[in-house]
């Protein structure tokens, strides 16, 4: 559990808990970039003042307890459906801000039709998707983006592509439709790609609050356990390999969402 | 309200509305696509919500959602369809909330066809989805008792935070006949205290179906088990005709049911002495009703759109008590009612 900060005589309070993370220590690896982006949502919501009207969806996939780690109301979907079970919240809880956090094999494997369809109503949700080429919960096996070459549990010698198909880029494809406001690739490899991932799922959300349409902010993320890399190399292993196939930046950002203040 | 004529896909769906139905979310497949054809117009009417969703599986998760915030919320589909919500339907039923579900049935299996069957009956009752439940399942008879069930089905989903299936067939979907539609309700104001709302001068909470540790999930599914009894005591519902001095004694359920009531009048008329126990929950079964019947009878007769599933809980509830015959027609064959009343009479020839 997380302690109570105390603040010494003459000190002032510069960082501190977001309000929408629960305090709570989280089974995740070390060097594992879920906690990263937990805090970063939490972040989100708190500046927006949105906390105690959104409703989450957790995953199937390492996040599948991440209804323990926030500090709002949360709901725990089948592998793939948090899309669908989203829009059946939003439509009958229009007020609410409800948001999907999805991994790769839920979100461009097994969930493609829910998140296609739901980004091609435009419904008004946010959608978080972790991209880190591999199956963390399961142990390791291929991922929809696991990258050419790449050793999983599954592909032994390699991901071949002539067998397995190709690493899907989902950004490219959800920013496709109609529905979609804003769509953006991020990372969370270096400080400087945290803090613009922050600006995105901010903006993500502030599209939600007003209504625009769907978003949802790609985040390029790195599995140190089961790359059987250590978190260091794990992060430049996925700046120098993973976004060059996924390449990071802004694929869908509509006029309206552009001249929204985040 | 008056009697009007009515179809039965038209029919149900016009209740689900009338009884407070806030959200439909559902896939077209026939023969029920009428239902939701009428939900798209109503709903939008009423300034509820409707959505076609691009399958079954995302329909039945949008109800999995909405039903999570605790409204009344309801899809409907047939065989086909039905098949691939049985994800959603573990789900729900793990997840403890409350959800109805329309299952017009038709001729199985695959794609099978489009004729009414009542060829789900294993699928409805026992396996709709991984792991331990039963969700409760109303067998209408005609249309108007397919209307009144669509208020009960609500009423027991909300009791026990449970699904409820209302299992029909083709042609109760499809068949016009007169009946009585229940006055508009208003929507509740307030939602259960279960429900996810938002976390607002609360503490955040969360519903799922995820319990890790054997024994955390053992006295969650022991909890289930309690409640299913607990439905099994006070939720099992039947009728039965000229059981008082029945010698031979029908078993049917739903179309079938009422096709038996015209066997029943044109066997007696012949001087055969059968009765008719039609179930309206299929479960739970009247299974110890049927058992004090089989001390009374000399042979049962199952009567079904299938090669035989309510036949063997009646075979087991029973207990070789006392003869029990079959009589199923398949693919989408209706059974006519002279054709269960030769059935009789070879049941009476052989018990005699």
């Amino acid at each position: 559990m997380a302690t109570e900060i105390r603040i010494p005589e003459g000190m002032e309070l510069v960082y501190e808990y977001p309000e929408s993370l629960a305090k709570k220590d989280t089974h995740y690896c070390p060097g594992c970039t879920h906690g990263i982006v937990h805090r970063l949502i939490a972040e989100a919501l708190d500046d927006l003042g949105v906390r105690e009207r959104t409703i989450g969806i957790a995953p199937v996939g390492c996040s599948v307890l991440a209804y323990y780690y926030f500090n709002v109301d949360f709901v725990e979907a089948a592998h793939g459906r948090a899309p669908a079970m989203a829009t059946g919240i939003k439509r009958v809880n229009p007020d609410k801000i409800v948001f999907t956090y999805q991994g790769d094999g839920d979100l461009a494997a097994i969930g493609t039709g829910e998140i296609i369809h739901a980004a091609n109503r435009g419904e008004l949700i946010t959608t978080i998707f972790i991209n880190n080429a591999i199956y963390g919960m399961t142990g390791g096996q291929m991922a929809p983006t696991t990258l050419p070459g790449m050793v999983t549990t599954s592909t032994p010698t390699g991901r071949n592509c002539a067998l397995a198909g190709y690493p899907i880029r989902m950004s490219e494809i959800l920013a496709q439709t109609e529905g979609a406001v804003y769509v953006t690739r991020e990372a969370t490899t270096d400080l400087a790609s945290i803090r613009k991932t922050k600006k995105a799922i901010k903006r993500a959300f502030k599209v939600q609050v007003e209504g625009l349409g769907f978003s949802c902010v790609e985040v390029v993320s790195t599995c140190p356990t089961n790359w059987n890399l250590d978190p260091w190399e794990a992060m430049e292993w996925a700046k120098e390999n993973m976004t060059e196939y996924f390449l990071l930046g802004t694929y869908k950002m509509t006029d309206e969402v552009k001249a929204l203040k985040v | 309200m008056a009697k009007e004529l009515l179809e039965g896909n038209v029919a149900f769906a016009e209740a689900a509305v009338r009884f407070g139905l806030r959200a439909y979310f559902g896939y077209p497949i026939t023969p029920q696509s009428e239902a939701l054809e009428h939900l798209s117009k109503r709903m939008i009417e009423e300034g509820r919500v409707f959505l076609q969703a691009e399958s079954e599986l995302a329909a039945i998760n949008m109800v999995y959602g909405a039903a999570c915030t605790g409204v009344r919320v309801m899809t409907s589909t047939s065989g086909p369809g039905f098949s691939l919500m049985e994800e959603g339907f573990s789900y729900i039923a793990g997840s403890e909330v409350p959800a109805v579900i329309v299952n017009m049935m038709r001729g199985g299996p695959g794609l099978g066809n489009i004729q009414p069957s009542q060829g789900d009956y294993f699928l409805m009752t026992k396996s709709a989805g991984h792991g331990d439940f039963h969700p409760i399942v109303l067998a209408p008879a005609s249309i108007q008792e397919l209307i009144d069930m669509v208020g009960l089905a609500f009423e027991l989903a909300e009791k026990y935070r449970t699904l409820v299936f209302i299992a029909g067939d083709g042609s109760l979907g499809q068949m016009m006949e007169s009946a009585e539609l229940p006055p508009m309700q208003d929507l509740p104001k307030e939602r259960p205290a279960w429900a996810i709302t938002g976390a607002k001068g609360r503490e955040s909470k969360f519903i799922t179906s995820l319990y890790l540790g054997a024994e955390n999930l053992e006295a969650v599914n022991l909890r289930l088990q309690a409640k299913l009894a607990e439905i099994r005591e006070n939720e099992i519902r039947w009728q039965e005709y000229e059981t008082e001095d029945a010698e031979l004694l029908l078993i049917a359920y739903g179309i079938v049911g009422r096709i038996c009531i015209s066997a029943l009048r044109e066997a007696r008329n012949a001087g055969l002495k059968v009765g008719l126990l039609r179930p309206q929950t299929l479960w739970p079964l009247a299974e110890e009703r049927m058992a004090e019947l089989a001390r009374q009878v000399r042979g049962i007769l199952v009567a079904e759109m299938s090669a035989g599933q309510l036949l063997e809980d009646v075979q087991r509830a029973v207990a070789a008590k006392t003869s029990v015959h079959f009589y199923g027609r398949l693919g989408g064959v209706v059974p006519m009612a002279d054709e269960i009343v030769d059935k009789l009479r070879e049941l009476d020839e052989e018990t005699h």
